[in-house]
């Protein structure tokens, strides 16, 4: 049997550990276009703002694929997919054939349509060589000054790893708020401040126009659309991340924004599964099927198609969009439904501490949480997590919801036993 | 693998456990020291949940299927094969919280004095028995063989 | 006017070099005599609540406690102790009874203490325990008057004589009555397993029989009280013996009172009782006024469990004992329990306990001797209860007559009890004495009936070493066998009574 996975990052990995499992003999083929043999995206963040080295990039030991017998092909990048003849063709037009595929590509980020994008100092902040080149350009060119473009997750760590390095940074974003896709107005308002602290500039409803650069061709100033000009010898852009899928246009697999699969993580060709950024699941709470492009999701998918690539028939619970980030030294987490358009059906429960600069909140429909966020406090949000997942019925519970004393305690002795079987200790 | 087990119908709720896990945890093992001498002051891993009547002492479950692991961004936190114990390797962790979002136990801790990293329970690696079931008085917790 | 002064019983010493303020004290203290000052965070205590259990002396993880005793320190004087006065103070202050729990603690004598067993020197050698066979089984029960034998039968068909039930028990140490109501039903469950792992019996005491204790029963004795609680026919099927209760070492001549805070809905359950009320139990059984009307009653429960299980009488050890018990063993009772002046209780009024009754070495002495000159020995078991606090206190009971011992302090102290006599308040930090969950799940039954299980062994291996030093290989020989007793330090009257002769005196 012969395993073929195009991309090594987490879904990648993880769908190797799934292979595993269950077939410990077959033939695994990890295809990746970079040339490092294993990173962690996330880290690059941490790498900006010098909290970790390059050598600690990795989430996965040296000898990870050694000891599953994979065999790594570093610096290829996957151009084609013939799936008539079950063959994936590479971009140095040798093919890798396959009976069971994995599409685990992840995303590219949304380019920013503007003029002037040849200028020097502009740089995007998903792949390792890019964060590579941010890091030399900013020592080589003395970088003070900085604008960061997207006022998301991506946006705002890379705001933090500028901050860290002592550049002063302003923020653009076209929403009237940071974080918008994943926070609610007062947590957003909260980071905000936070930004506003560590002298961050904050430009809402803004985007840019135009970008300014010097004789030398580097990057001097941007023009807001606020027609405000912003000084600057870097940018970067961090507006949003999208599958990468226009290479299988033409092919059996059907994609929207992302591949598009079932709860197996099967695509509409036959043995080929997707996972990860690049995939379109069905989502947790039913509705249609949404791209969610964070690592616990990409692990799961990676663990679940690589289980079911071997025969396996596991299902998918569907991605709960998750997040944990810390911001200017707060930590915040959010889950599920943290600002649901309608009001009907939803109930919210809040609990604030200005001084403290806490703000918990609880999204609750049909008497269970659907949304959970927490913003200065995050001690035991995964209890909530559970809840949310597990779908538990809250009845009398409201109350103790959001103290502090709120724990496992407070659940049915039934949930308790019930939940742990299979997956860890009876309570 | 041996795991703790809860007997929560006779915890009670002298919190000698998170004592003790301080004290296992602490620099000098020695509970005056750990406790007046060191900062920072160290992170019990064992938290005891009460209400009313009913309490009891939760600690790291060691998942089978632990969901930490897969939310890991840097695989600090890895499976030790040999007593099959979920730990976390405090050098390699960033203090990301991924694992506390997705711990349905709520069995990790930001370690906020210290190392601003991650703090959970490893069963006591290196001794023979789990310091919190050792010394609890009523054996509300016991070290066992999973059945 | 000033009310007199009051001083605290106990004074708790905290070394506050050693206190890491863990507040492992102020959680568990059900008096709550340590209190945790949040902005300063210092434990403190106060004294006046302590009531000397040494719960939280034994949890502290540092050892920075200690509890001591706080004697009032008024002028010296015999008569006058500090004590008295307060007691005094109180009285004039409630105009109530005083309470208190657990057995006598005035200084009576202790005849145990002046009585000294015999060894095997030279001739009658020693018998080593570990090497030989020794014999602790004893059996309760009456025995015929004679043995009539049919020859070259099969075994079951060898005996012609009747011979009525019997009890078999491995060793010769009883757990005595102890209701549940007046202990946690965790203590009850730590006596029931630990009786049924070391082949002994326990007793439901006055509180009926709780329903998870049922599979207990082979090694249970029922026990009939005056308030009749939690009496009907499954209870009399269940147990291996059935027990009517005439009178209690602790407080003879008058009835058990457990308060209606401690009667929850389990024990309303089991005592067949609404909850919430008092469960009073009288002094007398109001149908027996006579020993023809015992004699009725004991007929009427070997009716009632058809004369399969042996029926037995518990008094407390009082001036007229011997005759008593003769009576009760001509009224056809398969037992005798005779519970002397330091048998312990949950609740009664302090005068009593400390005043009324006789000790039980003297008690079971002139019983056994009076039955034997009677010549009905034979037709009942004796066993003795009230203060035993060791093997050695056991065998001298033996000795002096006894078939067998119940203890219950010993094997309340084994569960953790410090003897503080604070019982009736429901407030016991062990999770012994007191109904609220809270503090009952401090005894893990587990944990308790291993503790009664090694007392019991301990104690048995020690009766052999004992009996083996005798040059006795069997616990019969030593019933009632005086000769291997001495006294040392009682006057001539005392050493007539006991049947004793004093120490140097040969044989």
């Amino acid at each position: 049997m012969r395993y073929v996975i195009i991309g090594n990052g987490p879904a990648g990995t993880a769908a190797v550990e799934g292979i595993r499992e269950a077939d410990p003999k077959g033939g695994i083929t990890v295809i990746s276009d970079e040339g490092v043999m294993n990173y962690s995206k996330p880290l690059l963040s941490y790498l900006l703002a010098r909290k970790v080295k390059k050598n600690q990039l990795a989430h996965r030991p040296e000898n990870f694929y050694g000891r599953n017998g994979v065999e790594l092909l570093l610096k290829k990048k996957a151009v084609k997919l013939e799936t008539a003849q079950k063959r994936v063709v590479l971009s140095d037009s040798s093919s890798v054939p396959y009976d069971q595929l994995l599409i685990a590509t992840g995303g590219a980020p949304i380019p920013l349509k503007i003029s002037g994008k040849k200028t020097q100092g502009i740089f995007t902040f998903t792949r390792l060589e890019e964060a590579e080149e941010l890091i030399r350009y900013l020592k080589d060119h003395s970088v003070r000054e900085a604008v960061v473009v997207g006022g998301g997750l991506i946006g705002l760590k890379a705001m933090e790893g500028l901050l860290g390095r002592d550049i002063s940074v302003t923020l653009v974003e076209l929403a009237d708020r940071v974080l918008s896709a994943t926070f609610d107005r007062r947590a957003s308002k909260i980071i905000e401040g936070a930004l506003k602290k560590e002298g961050c500039r904050v430009f809402l409803k803004n985007t840019l126009a135009k970008i300014v650069g010097d004789r030398s061709g580097r990057v001097k100033e941007v023009v807001l659309s606020n027609q405000r000009k912003i000084p600057c010898q870097v940018i970067i852009e961090a507006v949003g991340v999208l599958p990468n899928v226009g290479w299988l246009k033409g092919t059996e697999v059907r994609c929207d924004r992302g591949i598009l699969v079932n709860e197996y993580l099967q695509t509409s060709a036959e043995g080929v599964f997707a996972a990860g950024d690049c995939c379109q699941p069905p989502g947790f709470f039913g509705g249609p099927p949404g791209v969610l492009p964070i690592w616990p999701s990409a692990v799961r998918q990676g663990k679940v198609a690589g289980f079911n690539m071997t025969g396996g028939k596991k299902e998918y619970e569907g991605a709960l969009v998750m997040n944990s980030v810390e911001l200017c030294g707060i930590p915040t987490i959010s889950v599920g439904l943290t600002d649901p358009r309608e009001e009907n059906g939803f109930e919210t429960l809040e609990s604030v501490s200005e001084e403290k600069g806490i703000y918990k909140k609880l999204v609750l429909r049909d008497d269970r949480i659907v949304g959970a966020l927490f913003v200065g406090d995050i001690s035991r949000a995964g209890v909530y997590t559970g809840l949310i997942k597990e779908a538990v019925k809250i009845g009398e519970l409201k109350g103790h919801l959001l103290k502090e004393s709120f724990g496992l305690i407070h659940l049915p002795k039934d949930y308790r036993k019930h939940y742990v079987i299979g997956e860890g200790i009876e309570v | 693998m041996k795991k703790i087990f809860i007997h929560e119908e006779y915890c009670m709720n002298c919190r000698l456990c998170e004592v003790h896990c301080i004290v296992q945890n602490s620099k000098t093992r020695n509970i005056i020291k750990a406790y007046k001498g060191e900062y920072p002051k160290p992170v019990s891993r064992v938290l005891v949940e009460e209400q009313g009547y009913l309490s009891f002492a939760l600690q790291c479950r060691h998942c089978e299927d632990a969901p930490c692991l897969e939310a890991c961004i840097t695989g600090a936190m890895h499976r030790d094969p040999e007593s099959g114990a979920v730990l976390a390797d405090e050098e390699r962790c960033v203090g990301c919280w991924m694992c506390i979002m997705v711990c349905p136990f709520g069995v990790i801790s930001r370690n906020v004095e210290g190392k601003r990293v991650i703090s959970k329970c490893n069963l006591c690696q290196g001794e023979e028995i789990p310091v919190c079931v050792k010394n609890c008085p009523n054996e509300a917790i016991v070290f066992e063989e999973e059945k | 006017m000033a009310k007199g002064k009051m001083t605290p019983e106990f004074k708790v010493l905290r070394d506050m070099e050693k206190c890491v303020s863990c507040q492992v004290c102020h959680r568990l203290c059900s008096n709550d005599a340590h209190l945790y000052d949040s902005e300063t965070g210092v434990v403190s205590s106060e004294d006046s609540r302590c009531v000397g259990c040494h719960f939280c002396e034994s949890l502290c993880p540092t050892g920075a406690l200690s509890i001591r005793r706080n004697p009032s320190e008024i002028k010296q004087n015999a008569l006058w102790s500090g004590r008295a006065l307060e007691d005094i103070s109180r009285q004039a202050a409630t105009g109530g009874v005083l309470l208190t729990g657990m057995g006598n603690d005035r200084p009576f004598p202790v005849y145990f203490d002046h009585l000294l067993l015999n060894a095997s020197q030279v001739t009658n050698p020693s018998i080593d325990p570990l090497r030989e066979p020794m014999e602790l089984r004893t059996y309760l029960g009456g025995k015929p008057d004679r043995l009539e034998v049919k020859e070259g039968q099969k075994p079951e068909e060898v005996l012609k004589s009747f011979l009525s039930s019997q009890i078999r028990l491995e060793t010769p140490i009883l757990f005595t009555a102890m209701s549940y109501g007046s202990i946690s039903l965790n203590a009850v469950k730590s006596l029931a397993m630990a009786a049924k792992e070391a082949g002994t019996l326990w007793n439901t005491g006055e509180g009926g029989l709780h329903p998870d204790l049922y599979p207990y029963g082979p090694h249970l004795v029922v026990q009939v009280a005056s308030g009749r609680f939690g009496v009907h026919k499954e209870y009399l099927e269940a147990g291996a013996a059935i027990e009517i209760k005439i009178g209690q070492g602790a407080k003879p001549g008058i009835g058990g009172h457990l308060p209606g805070e401690k009667v929850t809905e389990e024990i309303s359950r089991t005592r067949m009782i609404p909850a919430g009320t008092d469960a009073l139990s009288p002094a007398p059984h109001h149908d027996i006024y006579s020993i023809e009307d015992l004699k009725q009653l004991i007929y009427a429960l070997k009716e009632a469990v058809r004369y399969r299980k042996p029926v037995g009488v518990k008094i407390a050890a009082v001036h007229n004992v011997a005759p008593i018990a003769s009576g009760i063993v001509r009224a056809g009772a398969d037992f005798v329990v005779i519970d002397g002046l330091r048998g312990g209780t949950g609740a009664a009024p302090r005068v009593i306990r400390d005043h009324v009754g006789i000790p039980i070495e003297l008690a079971i002495s002139v019983v056994d001797q009076r039955l034997r000159e009677e010549g009905q020995r034979n037709r009942a078991s004796l066993i003795a209860a009230g203060g035993f606090r060791n093997s050695a206190d056991v065998i001298k009971a033996v000795a002096l007559g006894a078939d067998a011992v119940y203890v219950g302090t010993s094997a309340l102290v084994a569960l953790g009890c410090h003897v503080c006599q604070k019982c009736y308040t429901g407030k016991c930090n062990w999770g012994i004495a007191t109904q609220d969950p809270n503090l009952t799940k401090r005894l893990n039954p587990e944990i308790g009936a291993r503790r009664l299980v090694n007392l019991l062994r301990a104690w048995s291996l020690e009766i052999k070493e004992m009996l083996g030093g005798m040059g006795i290989n069997a616990l019969e020989s030593l019933r009632g066998n005086r000769e291997q007793l001495r006294a040392v330090g009682l006057a001539e009257t005392d050493m007539k009574i006991l049947g004793v002769k004093p120490a140097g005196e040969a044989w």
